[in-house]
This record gives C-alpha cells, sequence and structure tokens, in this order.
C-alpha cells in the first residue's frame, strides 16, 4: 500500500467513526447506489435468480438485511459481493428496482478501499493486477498482465504455471495476437502522465463525494 | 334498436359487473333515470366467474341473483349488453355518449331454450372459462347471464351453422340480418365501472405460463373449482389430466412489481388462502397446498380467515418471491427460490402451480375521455369536474365487497351531478 493510501485510509477510519451503530447510514452515504439498499423488502427473488447463488456465503438479500442489522464487520470483510460476476439477472427481475450488482460492486469497492476483504481474495487480486497494469500505460499490456498473474504466488509457483500455459502462449504469438517485444515497455497511449492525472482527480473527487477525505 | 330516451339528467354507467349494477341500482332505487352499458353479452362481470366468495365461502350466484331481482324491478334502468363506449365528449352535467353496439343475432324473443346450441355444430373458445375449454358458437354465456338470452357468435354468421340455428328456433328469435349500430345518448353524469383484468401471466417470462402446461392463473383456478367450469370441478392438471394435489401458489404475481404492476392488488392473498380451501374440500387430509410469499396482506377484517387457514394442517406457507420455475421430465412444475426466514435454497416440486395474478385496470390499453384522470396504474380517478367518476375495481383493486361500497359512494356522487344539473336548470327556467 503506498504512503497516500496510507493517509487516505486513516482519514477514511476517522470519517466512519461517526457512523457507529448505524452501518446503513454509511452505506447510504459511501457507497455507490448505497442509498437504494433501504428499499429491499425482502422478497429473495436477487437471491433465487443468481446463477452463482450456491456458491455465495451471503445472497444479495442477506447482505441487505445485515446491512440494516449493522453487522459492518460480517458484511465489508466477507467474499460474497466479490462472486458476482455482472449478469444482471437481478437487477432486470427485482421487483423494486434495485441496481444489485452496482450494489455489489459498490461494497466491493468501499470494503477495498477500507483494506477490509479477506487475503487472496481472487476476484480482488485480478482487479487490483488489472488496473496497476492499465494505470501504467494508459494500456493493457497482456503480457505482463498474464506475467503477473502467473507469479503472484512466487517464483516456483509462477514457472510452473507459464509451463502450463506455454502451448497457448506459443499459439497466440503464432496468431499474432501477443508480442514477446511488450516485454520491453510495449505499447502505450501518447500522454501517460496526462492520463494518471485524470486519474488521480477522478479519483480525489470520488473521495470527496464519498467523504473519505471531508 | 330503439335509443333508449336519455337526458342530462340520466346517469351512465359504463360497465355491467357488481360495481356497474351496483352503482346503477343505487341510483335507480333514489329515482334517478340510468343507462347501463355492458360490453360483453352478459351482465355479472368477473364476478359470475367466481366460484366462491371469501371470507363466508358462498356463492356469488346467491349476491347476483339479489341483484337481478332488483335490476328486474326497477323500471328506471336501460341495460343495453354487447355495447361499447366509443367516445364522451361536453362536459359535468351535458355530456353526449356514442355507443357502438354489436350484433347479437338473437332478439327478446328468446326463451333460453337451447335447440339453436344442439342444432350448430361449429365450437368457439369459452370466454367465460378463460378460454379454458370450448363452447358452441351459439350459447349462453353462463347459468346467471342477464339478459337470459343466447348469443350466436360473429364467425358463424354466413355459414351453414348459422341457418341451422335459425331453422331450429321455434320462437324466431335469430334475426341473421341483425347489424352493429351507432347510437347517441346524452346523460349528465357518468360512472366508469369498466373494471379489472387478470394481468397477463405470460410477460412474467421466469414463471413459465404458457410454456408450461401446469402453470395456472388463479383465475382459471377459480374456474377449475367451479363445477360449472370446464373440469366439472376437479382439480385436475392441465398437462395429463391428473388430479392435482400438491398445489403451489405464487403471490404477487405481476403485483408490487416496478418491472410489471407497480400496485398491489390487495384481493390476492385473501384469493389464495381461500383457494387453498378448494383444495382441501377436494382432497382432504391428503391435500397439501403451500404458499409462497412476500408478506400476506389479509386486509381488513379477513385476519381471522388468514389464521384458520393457518392453522389448517394442508396449507404450508413460504416466505419468499419464487424466483424461477422449471419443468421435470414428469410435467411437474420444480420452483426455485431462496426463503427469507433463513435463507434456504429450495427446489420443490408440486403437481399444479397457480399463479395469484395481479388486477389491472380492464381499461389500460383503451383510449378514454380526454378529461379522465388515471393514477399511475392507470385506475380510473374520475374527471377534475366532478362529472364523471371512477367507481369499483376500475377505481381501485377491490374485492367484490369493497366494489359495492366504491360502487355506492360513486352512485352518490352522480346523484350529486344531476341534482345540481336539475337546479341550474330549474333556475334558468
Amino acid at each position: 500500500m503506498s504512503e497516500s493510501n496510507k493517509a487516505a485510509n486513516t482519514v477514511a477510519a476517522a470519517a466512519v467513526a461517526r457512523y457507529r451503530n448505524n452501518f446503513l447510514k454509511e452505506v447510504e452515504e459511501r457507497v455507490e447506489d448505497g442509498d437504494m439498499v433501504k428499499m429491499c423488502m425482502q422478497c429473495g427473488v436477487c437471491a433465487g435468480s443468481c446463477p452463482l447463488g450456491p456458491h455465495w456465503e451471503h445472497s444479495p438479500q442477506k447482505i441487505f438485511m445485515m446491512i440494516r442489522a449493522g453487522k459492518r464487520d460480517e458484511v465489508l470483510s466477507s467474499d460474497s459481493m466479490w462472486m458476482c460476476t455482472s449478469c444482471y439477472n437481478c437487477i432486470v427481475r427485482c421487483p423494486r428496482q434495485l441496481p444489485i450488482t452496482h450494489i455489489m460492486h459498490g461494497l466491493a469497492h468501499y470494503a477495498n478501499r477500507l483494506g477490509m476483504v479477506p487475503k487472496g481474495q481472487p476476484t480482488r487480486d485480478i482487479a487490483k493486477l488489472f488496473w496497476d497494469n492499465l494505470l501504467k500505460t494508459g494500456r493493457v499490456n497482456e503480457l505482463k498482465f498474464s506475467l503477473a498473474m502467473y507469479f503472484k504466488d512466487g517464483f516456483v509457483q509462477g514457472i510452473k504455471n507459464a509451463l502450463a500455459m506455454q502451448g497457448i502462449g506459443l499459439s497466440l504469438m503464432k496468431a499474432k495476437r501477443l508480442s514477446p517485444m511488450e516485454i520491453i515497455g510495449g505499447h502505450k497511449c501518447k500522454d501517460q502522465s496526462g492520463i494518471q492525472k485524470m486519474i488521480a482527480k477522478a479519483r480525489e473527487i470520488e473521495d470527496r463525494r464519498r467523504g473519505a477525505l471531508a | 334498436m330503439t335509443v333508449p330516451i336519455a337526458t342530462s339528467q340520466t346517469i351512465l354507467v359504463v360497465g355491467g359487473g357488481i360495481s356497474g349494477m351496483t352503482a346503477a341500482l343505487e341510483a335507480a332505487e333514489c329515482g334517478k333515470d340510468v343507462v347501463l352499458v355492458e360490453r360483453s353479452a352478459t351482465l355479472g362481470g368477473r364476478t359470475a366467474l367466481l366460484y366462491r366468495y371469501f371470507p363466508k365461502m358462498c356463492h356469488p350466484t346467491c349476491g347476483l341473483e339479489i341483484n337481478l331481482r332488483r335490476l328486474k324491478a326497477n323500471r328506471r334502468i336501460r341495460v343495453i349488453t354487447m355495447a361499447d363506449v366509443q367516445s364522451i365528449g361536453g362536459s359535468r352535467g351535458a355530456y353526449t355518449a356514442t355507443l357502438k353496439v354489436a350484433p347479437r343475432y338473437v332478439n327478446e324473443n328468446c326463451t333460453a331454450c337451447g335447440e339453436c346450441e344442439k342444432a350448430v355444430a361449429a365450437e368457439v373458445s369459452n370466454p367465460f372459462n378463460y378460454g379454458l375449454n370450448k363452447t358452441k358458437a351459439a350459447y349462453l354465456p353462463h347459468a346467471m347471464a342477464y339478459p337470459q338470452r343466447y348469443v350466436l357468435d360473429p364467425s358463424v354468421i354466413g355459414t351453414a351453422d348459422a341457418d341451422k340455428a335459425k331453422a331450429a328456433c321455434k320462437y324466431g328469435a335469430i334475426d341473421l340480418d341483425m347489424a352493429a349500430e351507432t347510437i347517441e345518448i346524452n346523460v349528465g353524469a357518468v360512472v366508469w365501472a369498466t373494471g379489472w383484468k387478470p394481468y397477463d401471466a405470460a410477460k412474467i417470462q421466469p414463471y413459465g405460463y404458457g410454456r408450461f402446461a401446469n402453470v395456472v392463473t388463479s383465475v382459471e383456478f377459480e374456474r377449475m373449482a367451479d363445477p360449472a367450469g370446464p373440469t366439472g370441478g376437479k382439480l385436475l392438471r392441465p398437462s395429463d389430466g391428473k388430479e392435482a394435489k400438491n398445489i403451489a401458489f405464487i403471490q404477487c404475481a405481476g403485483s408490487r412489481d416496478e418491472n410489471h404492476l407497480r400496485h398491489c392488488s390487495r384481493i390476492c392473498c385473501m384469493a389464495s388462502l381461500k383457494q387453498t380451501q378448494y383444495v382441501r374440500e377436494a382432497h382432504g387430509d391428503t391435500a397439501k397446498s403451500t404458499i409462497y410469499y412476500i408478506d400476506i396482506r389479509a386486509i381488513d377484517r379477513f385476519e381471522d380467515f388468514y389464521r384458520n387457514v393457518q392453522n389448517d394442517s394442508t396449507v404450508t406457507f413460504v416466505k419468499s418471491k419464487v424466483a424461477r420455475i422449471a419443468e421435470d421430465k414428469n410435467g411437474d412444475p420444480i420452483l426455485h427460490g431462496v426463503d427469507t426466514e433463513g435463507y434456504h435454497r429450495y427446489a420443490t416440486a408440486h403437481d399444479l402451480v397457480v399463479l395469484a395474478v395481479g388486477m389491472e385496470p380492464e381499461s389500460n390499453g383503451i383510449r378514454l375521455p380526454d378529461d379522465i384522470v388515471c393514477d399511475s396504474s392507470g385506475f380510473i380517478e374520475g374527471s377534475p369536474d366532478g362529472g364523471q367518476i371512477g367507481a369499483g375495481a376500475s377505481a381501485s383493486p377491490l374485492d367484490v365487497n369493497r366494489s359495492v361500497q366504491s360502487a355506492t359512494a360513486a352512485a352518490l356522487r352522480a346523484i350529486k351531478v344531476i341534482h345540481k344539473t336539475a337546479s341550474a336548470e330549474m333556475a334558468q327556467k
């Protein structure tokens, strides 16, 4: 975690202190589309419609109830919302038209900011690798992204992963879908620092809006 | 037909169901002249298609008979069936209504002897059983039909069947030259009692209505339970005709859903609680009813009915809106979902699924006069000047009891309009 992130988290911790015993209010104000959580009428259609339903610890319906019940740690450290694949079945069927998918992403994002995501959560890990990769040059470097994925669990496991994927890698190269030259620099957008500034600004606006810096 | 005499002191009631009949009768018994217009061939509306009422489990025949007696005894009501309101012009106290009357092909000589029905061969889908069976093309809508006169379906006109029906009639009641007529009448006030229609269950895609034979609607189930219905009162599965003993009721099928009907239809909880008793009647202790619900809204005084059903050992309640229905190879519907009391995932097979479909205003999809105000679901509130009034289930989702109350209130409002018109006319003289 970078120094600036650490500082932001300290501020954030102070900011959330005022929500003590009112997790619903915290979600309403600080989680994307969190203000819609209170609209849930607990019918259970989202839970029954989710194709990954049996694999979640808590269904969306249950998470909404847990938020109302103030189960802050259980919700934010759960990996349930990270299981969402954005199929949008729940949004389409919700009789109250809650943006359930967006709320799941909002909760995941919020938990990530607070550093409450369970260690080794694969969705979070791949998302972070992808984001860091993209942010560097403004373009996704697929070769570096794949290598980062291979080696995320250590050098030996990385070599094993790379050897296992060798065939696919070579085929991709033969089909000109993957260039080995990407390892040195790789393609990038014209104004790299510009795009980084843009993202930093966007993040600042988002933090201000969500009250993390206030 | 002879155009009824109507003046600015006449009340037009649109719709001849329980609400329209009540509004017309209450106004007429107060001495007002009423024209009661009904689109189908008979009065009675959807009430006549119920097997029993909640909470007393009595038959609608009884209530209808009382109203029909009142109607026959009253000379101030002119009933026009098979008539559509085309337009209403003017304003409070001075409306001109244009009615289009469809040909019945049977005149008032009809004695309902039924010879024409025996004579014709063609069959048509029976609207009084929601199309669950067929009826002869010369038919009496149902046993309580008023007027008690046969109807010839327009599809047989010009065929040999029509001539056969005519030849079979001993009373000269069949008139194949009848044609549609458009008539205009002047009225002072209009009561809209156009009623409701069951929400189109096929639009609730995950429930498979229309795809799975053993998923039916609550109104169809009501006909199945009725001895005069398509199955002779037996609860038979549409797929294989086997008796259905293990029946699921799904509440809020369309209601309380922003994707379908945004309002609570109010009657469906009580309707399903009532229908579990049909299952018990049919199978005794071996019956099995399961109600899947979000909340049970046994409105008003019906909490005790709910409690009695809760105590019925054949009825189980599952607090969950069913997410989807699948079908196994026996044709059994499998209900999938997660319950709210413990978040248990279930996949439960039943013999038959009854969707407690919501009430949609019958007037949805029909162009109403420009000054009519409707709520966000399409229920008629009336015109701002008070000259046109919504009554019964056209104004709000209501059960029969409440529709009668609403219609009585509407009749009173219409009478007020007529009184004001009358005194204004007196002042001018």
